[in-house]
């Protein structure tokens, strides 16, 4: 029986990443010379053991499920928090197979990795896997791949190309920067020149595949996440600031409209969380899960993010404010992973209704 | 012993196939397998409501006679909670017994012309005279009336008052001399709903639920459950309306288009988003966690419900604009499926305005759930008939 709720233990994991991040993000960073933040990426990541939750224990992880995994994501939606989670806690993590050293590494807080493929590349429709740009020849790889998250400060990358999925050192390859719309999340440009690789498996496609369909799913609740803030935020906002000697939330014109997120909002919880349960219990409707909650998801979260710049007026619009992070990061997500219209075209494979 | 080993219990002294349906229902009333929440007595044994799916399944599987808890829904799910949290005892015992057998249909008068989303407004009025109240007004949107044994009225007893204080709560004798049904057509062609006018009606003091004074606060018992009955209901993937689109799409590539393919998934995942919330909140209510989502469901099941039945209509082209028919007929149940789709549209308007209009019902999500405040109301402490009318 599919399992919507949070339990108590997921609350009180909510509750530890949640102080953790009011206390520790400081977004002036990203403009910075060093937008990632490597210090409280270690904190969450080592010393909260938020890195390898979904790991078996004899993996060197947690024992725990993805679930838990999509708690840790709302929060860091929530706090835009500019750590590597995503590229090395989900993408790296789930495309490596069982028993790979590298994955008690990664789950340990270790070391962190990224997995090279475009951020916009989604779960391909069948038997039409994406084509690798870097290919190897006797453990060398050589090739380019553009706009990778989480890739700038990786230590470790893994890089699909035709002849299995390699693990190669960051330093290894030529990373350069993107200036990039989402700055919490930097990405960067990747060329391999020969760079040495270890042969993680011959075959990528089934691991690669595995992850894109696993960071789907779990971005959701970091669109869930954003969302969240961007009401709550809003609705503060809406109870103080006066106009014509009212409080503006008390037209229904502001009104209705948070409140109409705020259903669309209880929807996203329903999906995400079902997504983070398919996930979890390895369920066979997960590739619709993760569509559904792609598609379903994605939208929300960017509407939240505008209304809360639009809501706010004049305020919402400055640099200052903290309403564009969210409005960046929800857009900049809404074509990570692949876009909703990429996830509807998915769903319309998987649940038969053919164009 | 388990509820359903009480049923199993209960059906070896009573053959559902040798008795009387009537007489069936009225043991199993007298048994408290009726509803187990319900205390002893009137039907149930004081168990939790959760217990009740297990005995529904015995009687079910032994294919004993039911109560048509679609024809009575009123009655079960609006007048019962009310007559069991302020009814008297001689009240519940008289009520409550033909009510869940369904010998006794109820409805419910609480809409008026002048009076739909400002419910506490309305202006039928009550005026005591002895023993009895004597009523005079004008009730809408009243549905199951013309089968009616008895219903629940909301009427102004104190106009001299603030419009919430002067109201109270009755139940009406619908055979009572002066009370006259008519069936209300609506735009679908048929009539599932009347108006009932009240002409000089009497109604003993003694059918009075709650104080005179606090038929509002009363009120809010019957609402609340209707909020409770609209949107609980467990179905599968495709279960609701989108099923009926979607097998239109299987079944006839030749009315496929690319613009209809998008608006087709589109829905589909709202539709499938919308179940899920709907799963999740019954998780949440079983896990004793009630949440306001329930005031979601009805908002997004009537948008749903347009927003599917309008890309029906545009995926049919010419066949949508044959209709099957606009006799005057009066439905008992809203039966969705079995008619055109050019039905479905036209019925789904409906439901972004019974039970609560989108418009309130967002107003109540953002007063109520998110804290926003309300809106400048004219109508604060002043006296009912000092309201520009």
């Amino acid at each position: 029986m599919t399992d919507l709720l949070y339990c108590e233990v997921e609350e009180e994991l909510r509750a530890s990443v949640r102080a953790l991040l009011r206390d520790r993000v400081d977004l002036s960073r990203v403009e910075g010379p060093e937008p990632v933040d490597l210090k409280l990426w270690r904190t969450l990541a080592a010393d909260l053991g938020c890195a390898g939750l979904p790991v078996a224990e004899e993996d060197g992880g947690a024992g725990a499920t993805w679930r838990e995994t999509a708690v840790v994501m709302e929060e860091l939606g929530r706090a835009v928090a500019p750590v590597p989670f995503l590229g090395s806690a989900v993408l790296a993590t789930a495309a490596l197979p069982a028993g790979d050293p590298l994955l008690a590494e990664l789950a340990s807080g270790a070391r962190s990795a990224a997995l090279a493929v475009p951020m916009s590349t989604g779960p391909a429709s069948t038997g039409n896997g994406p084509r690798w740009t870097v290919s190897a020849c006797d453990g060398r790889l050589d090739g380019e791949v553009t706009t990778v998250a989480d890739a700038l400060t990786a230590h470790v990358l893994l890089v699909p190309t035709a002849e299995g999925l390699f693990a190669v050192e960051g330093t290894a390859a030529v990373r350069a920067a993107v200036v990039s719309f989402d700055l919490t999340r930097p990405l960067a440009d990747l060329a391999f020149r020969g760079a040495p690789g270890r042969l993680v498996a011959g075959d990528a496609g089934p691991l690669v595949a595995r992850a894109l369909v696993t960071g789907a799913a779990l971005l959701a609740s970091e669109q869930l996440g954003i969302a969240e803030w961007c009401l709550e935020t809003t609705v503060e906002y809406v109870k103080t600031r006066r106009q014509f000697a009212r409080q503006i939330g008390s037209y229904q014109a502001v009104k209705h409209r948070l409140a109409d997120l705020w259903v669309s909002i209880t929807q996203a919880r329903a999906v995400a969380r079902y997504a983070a349960d398919c996930l979890a219990t390895d369920d066979p409707d997960l590739p619709v899960a993760a569509s559904l909650a792609q598609a379903f998801c994605s939208p929300v979260a960017v509407r939240a993010a505008e209304e809360c710049v639009q809501l706010h007026g004049g305020i919402g619009f400055t640099w200052e404010h903290p309403a564009h992070w969210r409005l960046k990061r929800a857009r900049a997500n809404a074509t990570a992973l692949g876009s909703a219209t990429r996830h509807r075209a998915l769903l319309a494979e998987l649940v038969n209704l053919p164009a | 012993m388990s509820t359903a080993d009480l049923a199993r219990e209960f059906l070896t002294g009573h053959d559902p196939a040798t008795m009387e349906p009537l007489e069936f229902l009225r043991a199993r009333f007298d048994a408290g397998l009726a509803w187990v929440q319900y205390p002893p007595g009137l039907g149930g044994l004081g168990l939790p409501r959760a217990e009740q799916p297990a005995v529904d399944q015995v009687f079910a599987d032994a294919g004993a006679p039911d109560n048509n808890p679609r024809r009575i829904g009123i009655g079960l799910g609006m007048a019962a909670p009310t007559i069991l949290r302020h009814g008297t005892d001689e009240q519940r015992r008289r009520w409550l017994r033909p009510l869940w057998t369904g010998e006794e249909v109820w409805c419910q008068l609480f809409s008026e012309p002048g009076a739909g989303s400002d419910l506490a407004g309305l202006a039928t009025r009550a005026v005591r005279d002895g023993d009895d109240w004597v009523v005079d007004g004008q009730k809408v949107w009243t549905s199951m009336a013309h089968e009616a044994r008895w219903a629940i009225l909301v009427v102004r007893t104190d106009p001299a008052v603030p419009k919430h204080q002067g109201l109270t709560y009755f139940v009406l004798d619908m055979t009572a001399p002066g009370v006259e049904v008519r069936p209300l057509r609506q735009l679908t062609g048929e009539a599932e709903f009347n108006e009932v006018f009240l002409s000089g009606v009497r109604i003993p003091d003694t059918d009075r639920l709650g104080a005179a004074g606090e038929g509002w606060a009363v009120a809010q018992t019957t609402l609340m459950n209707e909020r409770v009955s609209i949107g609980g209901r467990a179905v599968p993937r495709e279960g609701g309306m989108i099923g009926i689109v979607a097998d239109l799409w299987r079944e006839r590539p030749e009315l496929r288009s690319p613009g209809l393919h998008d608006a087709l998934l589109r829905l589909w995942v709202d539709a499938e988003a919308a179940r899920l919330t709907g799963v999740r909140l019954r998780q949440q209510l079983a896990a004793g966690q009630p949440g306001p989502a329930g005031s979601a469901s009805k908002l997004l099941f009537a948008r749903l419900n347009q927003e599917i039945s309008a890309l029906e209509l545009d995926l049919l082209g010419e066949e949508g604009l044959r209709h099957d028919g606009w006799t005057m007929r009066r439905p008992s149940i809203v039966d969705f499926a079995g008619r055109t789709a050019g039905y479905r549209y036209l019925r789904a308007k409906g439901n972004s305005i019974e039970g609560g209009t989108s418009e309130i019902l967002r107003n109540i999500v953002a007063e109520r759930v998110l804290g926003l405040p309300q809106e400048q109301r004219a109508d604060k402490d002043v006296a009912w008939k000092d309201l520009p009318k």
